[in-house]
């Protein structure tokens, strides 16, 4: 057994600490020892974007970074999107749009849109599509998730 | 699909009140055809039998009127 | 029955599950923990075609943290016997050898052995020190090789079943079936113009995000316990029982949440390994695989060769039909070889057809359904030679497949006549769409049409129906809830009750908890789980009106129910005043519903494909998609229009990229995601959905089904676009940039 490595990090704005390998993944340090199974493993090797987390503020495939790279860093996880018991509107969105089918891509897409959107809040589908190319769905064809983003951007236009 | 059986025809004719005396009754018109379609005295379990076009979940007891168009199909169950 | 008018039914509510699955709450196979869990990992073949000679497993127990490792050699040994799984009867060993290899491997990434560890990555680790002495033996990577005469055999013991006969004859070929109707000499005859084309299709995977997962504990008690993402928790209690050979009553299956399915989440992989570990260790273990595990070791659907030859007269009337379908099973025998031919010209009325299909082993991962198994290899065929037909004879070919739709009481190739269908309904509303005469400018730009077809199936499902005293009411279902079905099945509950849908609590429940319940799949649950629930509320319903007549000292004939309210003469309760009350009435008030329905409806599909080809790499960029349905009666719209976009875009990126790029050796050379090309956002634009609903009149509220047949028409309409686009009639699938510029190129020349 490796002898473990100390990270002190910050996710969803909670200051905290554990043990893990050097050879352990951030989306196994989450999902194996946190607890914070609400990111997925798709792929292990960056390709399918469920694994999207935040790492300040920049979206990462969380497979392809080391638990021990976390130090020091602020990650956002989709435990972190609600804001308390309100739905983020891009949350809000993706229910109302029935932009989900078996939900397992949506963690990573809703995480990947908000970095979108607290960049570009008016982008275009076409900036929608790059900004989530490499997020894979297999159920929904992308039309719906698309057009929950842009429906995000209004709501949350319409707040402002 | 048994037409080796029924010496090349496609659709015989057969009387019986349910899907089960029909094959009584085309085993006595095509001996060797019952084996085909029945084992352990149960409908084959590849096969389904559609009754007037509708696939029947009663197989062999599925009741047959004096009209009925019968077929037996292959049992398609899974699918994503 | 399409224009009854629905209160709840046809809407669109937030589905049930909803906030669980965008905060990352949702449970999925992966997610779940057990106090003391130990991971798994699973040691596969690195050759296509091998015995198995010797396996040594001592190094890897001697591993710090190894706890069990598992071989075929767990399993029950014993004589082999036909079990019947819905399918066909097929032999356990066959089961039990896809679980674990014994013998011999099949495929390569075919499970050998399995460990059992502290971490998945101690595991990972013990499994690469299990020493595994190999044969090597040559291998068969496609059907027309596996049918050669003198091919190496798979198994040893299996013998070609002719038209459902065994015959003694040891080959590759499990089955051949023909299908024959009319004379097909005299409809060839009768033909002004004849097209035969050959066609080849890869091996595709169902390319679900989600990897399968199972987590079983072999309890103190002598109980199994799983807990897996499936498509159906009863087929894996089925399955896991029977290649355990305990009594399936031992065995208690929790479905987790799934992350999509298609049909590759029908098959059982890991449940009886993690069982046989879990016995071993007395400890749960969880088995979740990897993405190349997904690739390699899972059922990915048929490649194909495959024939299709038409004849029509001047005027437009298809008089002969064709079509010669060989079908990789993969290792095993189950290709959908035969749902292929029953639905290749499923959208025609044609009076002399015959269909010659082969169901061939090959050493490949051995086959799963994949959505509309077998139509979608078949309408590429069929489809793309009807589009050159239509054009040789000068006919539109929306109007060309018009003028031979099949309707009622059109019989098809397979027997059966068919009953109330929605295939001209789709046509028309193609010719309509505005899509279909939209102008279409530029250079190197072409439209394409296609149609397809699925039967769709029935099969049993079961529900209860509790009422609560604030008036909503628990639902019990027990349909794994792939896309929103859960929401749909409780949809069509509270429209016979007359309460909202957010009234209804469903869950899908563990095998020990709800009644049997076939798989999610084939189109189904919406039609027959949503009718078991339609049941369990009319069961609610009379109860209610028993007890309001109590009240009301009337008798319950009576009392009439509409809208959510209770009558009879002037006197009234809501839902929920009545609900309020049944605790003075007689206590619960609990509904039941079990079906195995009949009167399950076909669904017709069809697409609108605008492409524009760069004829200097080959790049297809689809500019414009059009997917149109007969779904019956779309209980919730969003959802429905969902699995059509779903479909069409896995359809399309089986047309254009999608393929198991095959060494010859057998290696899948790209078994990632990187590689294993699936449509993107960035590849697409918006799908739009056209939703046809002729009612099913053999369902409550008309439903059909909606899941699979959305998947058949896009290759064939794509490729009907790059012929006009691009001036070349692809043949192949997939139609990658290089296989576009090498037509183009041969083309010139």
């Amino acid at each position: 057994m490796q002898n473990k490595v100390h990270v002190r990090t910050t996710i969803n704005g909670e200051e905290l600490e554990f043990l893990c390998e050097p050879r352990q993944s951030l989306l196994e340090c989450l999902r194996d020892i946190l607890g914070l199974t609400g990111t997925k493993e798709g792929c292990n090797d960056g390709n399918c974007g469920a694994c999207t987390v935040l790492m300040d503020d920049r979206i990462v495939a969380s497979c392809l970074v080391l638990g021990a790279e976390a130090e020091g860093a602020a990650i956002t996880t989709i435990e972190g999107i609600a804001q308390g018991s309100q739905l983020h509107p891009i949350q809000q969105a993706f229910l109302e749009g029935a932009a989900l089918q078996c939900g397992i891509c949506t963690p990573g897409f809703i995480v990947a849109a908000k970095a979108l959107l607290d960049q570009e809040p008016h982008p275009s589908e076409e900036r929608i599509r790059l900004y989530l190319a490499n997020n894979l769905c297999r159920c929904t064809g992308y039309d719906k998730i698309v057009r929950a983003v842009q429906q995000a951007a209004a709501i949350e236009e319409a707040v402002r | 699909m048994l037409r080796e059986v029924t010496g090349g025809r496609s659709v015989v004719e057969a009387s019986g009140a349910t899907v089960r005396e029909v094959i009584e009754d085309l085993e006595r018109q095509w001996p060797g055809i019952r084996e085909r379609l029945i084992e352990d005295g149960r409908l084959r379990s590849n096969l389904s039998v559609a009754v007037d076009g509708e696939i029947s979940p009663l197989g062999l007891r599925e009741a047959v009127a004096a009209s009925s168009e019968v077929h037996f199909v292959a049992a398609i169950k899974g699918g994503g | 029955m399409s224009d009854r008018q629905f209160t709840v039914v046809g809407t669109r509510p937030v589905r049930h599950d909803g906030a669980d699955k965008v905060t990352g709450r949702a449970i999925y196979g992966a997610d779940f923990q057990a106090a003391g869990m130990l991971h798994g990992y699973i040691l596969r073949s690195p050759h296509a075609h091998a015995r198995i000679l010797r396996i040594d497993t001592s190094k890897a127990v001697a591993l710090p943290g190894v706890k069990a490792v598992a071989t075929a050699a767990d399993f029950p040994q014993g004589p082999d016997r036909l079990v019947d799984l819905g399918d066909g009867e097929v032999p356990l060993s066959y089961i039990r050898g896809n679980v674990l290899a014994s013998g011999k491997a099949l495929y390569r990434g075919h499970a050998v052995a399995a460990v059992a560890a502290v971490s998945r990555h101690v595991a990972e680790e013990a499994a690469a020190l299990i020493e595994v002495e190999y044969e090597p033996l040559p291998c068969v990577l496609t059907a027309l090789e596996a049918m050669q005469e003198g091919a190496p055999l798979l198994h040893e013991d299996l013998k070609t079943r002719e038209m459902g006969k065994p015959t003694d004859r040891a080959s590759n070929v499990a089955d051949h079936l023909k299908f024959a109707m009319g004379d097909i000499e005299a409809g060839f005859a009768a033909a002004d113009v004849v097209v035969e084309r050959e066609f080849h299709t890869a091996t595709v995977h169902q390319g679900y995000i989600e990897p399968h997962a199972a987590t079983a504990l072999w309890n103190n008690d002598g109980r199994v316990l799983v807990w897996c993402s499936t498509q159906g928790a009863f087929v894996v209690r089925d399955v896991t029982a029977l290649v355990l050979d305990v009594p399936v009553s031992r065995v208690r299956v929790t479905p987790t949440e799934i992350g999509g399915g298609f049909g590759g989440k029908i098959p059982v992989y890991l449940e009886p390994v993690a069982a046989i570990l879990s016995r071993k260790t007395g400890r749960p273990v969880k088995i979740v695989m990897s993405r190349k595990d997904v690739f390699e070791g899972t059922g990915p659907t048929p490649g194909s060769y495959m024939r299709v030859k038409l004849g029509a007269r001047r005027d437009g009337h298809i008089s002969a039909a064709e079509a010669y379908l060989a079908y990789e099973a993969g290792a095993n025998p189950g290709s959908m070889v035969v749902p292929g031919a029953m639905c290749i010209f499923a959208a025609y009325h044609i009076a002399n057809v015959a269909i010659d299909c082969y169901d061939v082993v090959v050493n490949k991962p051995s086959t799963a359904a994949y959505r509309a198994p077998g139509a979608t290899n078949a309408a590429f065929a069929a489809e793309t030679v009807v589009d050159e037909i239509a054009e040789k004879l000068g006919i539109d070919p929306v109007e060309f497949r018009l003028r031979n739709a099949a309707k009622e009481g059109t019989r098809r190739a397979d027997g059966p006549k068919y009953r109330r269908i929605g295939c001209i309904e789709v046509l028309e509303a193609i010719q309509r769409h505005p899509h279909y005469s939209a102008p279409l400018e530029g250079p190197n730009r072409g439209r394409g049409v296609a149609v397809g077809f699925w039967f769709n199936i029935g099969m049993p499902s079961s529900c209860s129906l509790s009422v609560n005293a604030d008036g909503t009411v628990n639902l019990v279902e027990g349909s794994t809830d792939i896309g929103g079905t859960r929401t749909s099945i409780a949809m069509q509950a509270a429209e016979v009750l007359g309460i909202p849908a957010r009234d209804v609590n469903p869950t899908v429940a563990d095998t020990d908890s709800v009644g049997y319940t076939f798989l999610t799949g084939g189109s189904r649950t919406t039609f027959a789980t949503g009718w078991a629930a339609y049941e369990a509320a009319q069961d609610v319903m009379r109860q209610l009106k028993e007890r309001a007549a109590k009240l009301w000292e009337v008798d319950a004939a009576a009392v009439t129910a509409e809208g959510g309210v209770f009558r009879s003469g002037d006197k009234s309760l809501s839902f929920r005043e009545l609900a309020a009350r049944i605790g003075e009435t007689g206590g619960p008030v609990v509904g039941r519903g079990a079906v195995n329905p009949r009167g399950v409806g076909g669904s017709f599909s069809g697409a609108i494909a605008d492409v524009e080809v760069d004829p200097e790499t080959g790049k297809v960029t689809v500019l414009r998609f059009t997917a149109v349905q007969d779904v019956g009666k779309a209980i919730h719209p969003s959802y429905v229009e969902g699995q059509m976009q779903g479909g069409s875009v896995q359809g399309i990126g089986w047309a254009l990229n999608e393929e198991y790029y095959m060494g010859p050796d057998g290696t899948m050379l790209n078994s990632s995601f990187l590689d294993y090309r699936m449509p993107t956002a960035l590849d697409l634009p918006m799908i739009d959905t056209a939703i046809v609903e002729v009612a099913n009149p053999g369902h409550p509220f008309g439903v059909r089904g909606v899941g699979e047949a959305n998947i058949v028409p896009p290759p064939a309409a794509i490729a009907n676009a790059i012929y006009r686009a691009a001036g070349v009639r692809m043949r192949r699938l997939p139609m990658n940039p290089p296989a576009i510029m090498e037509a183009i190129w041969k083309q010139r020349d």
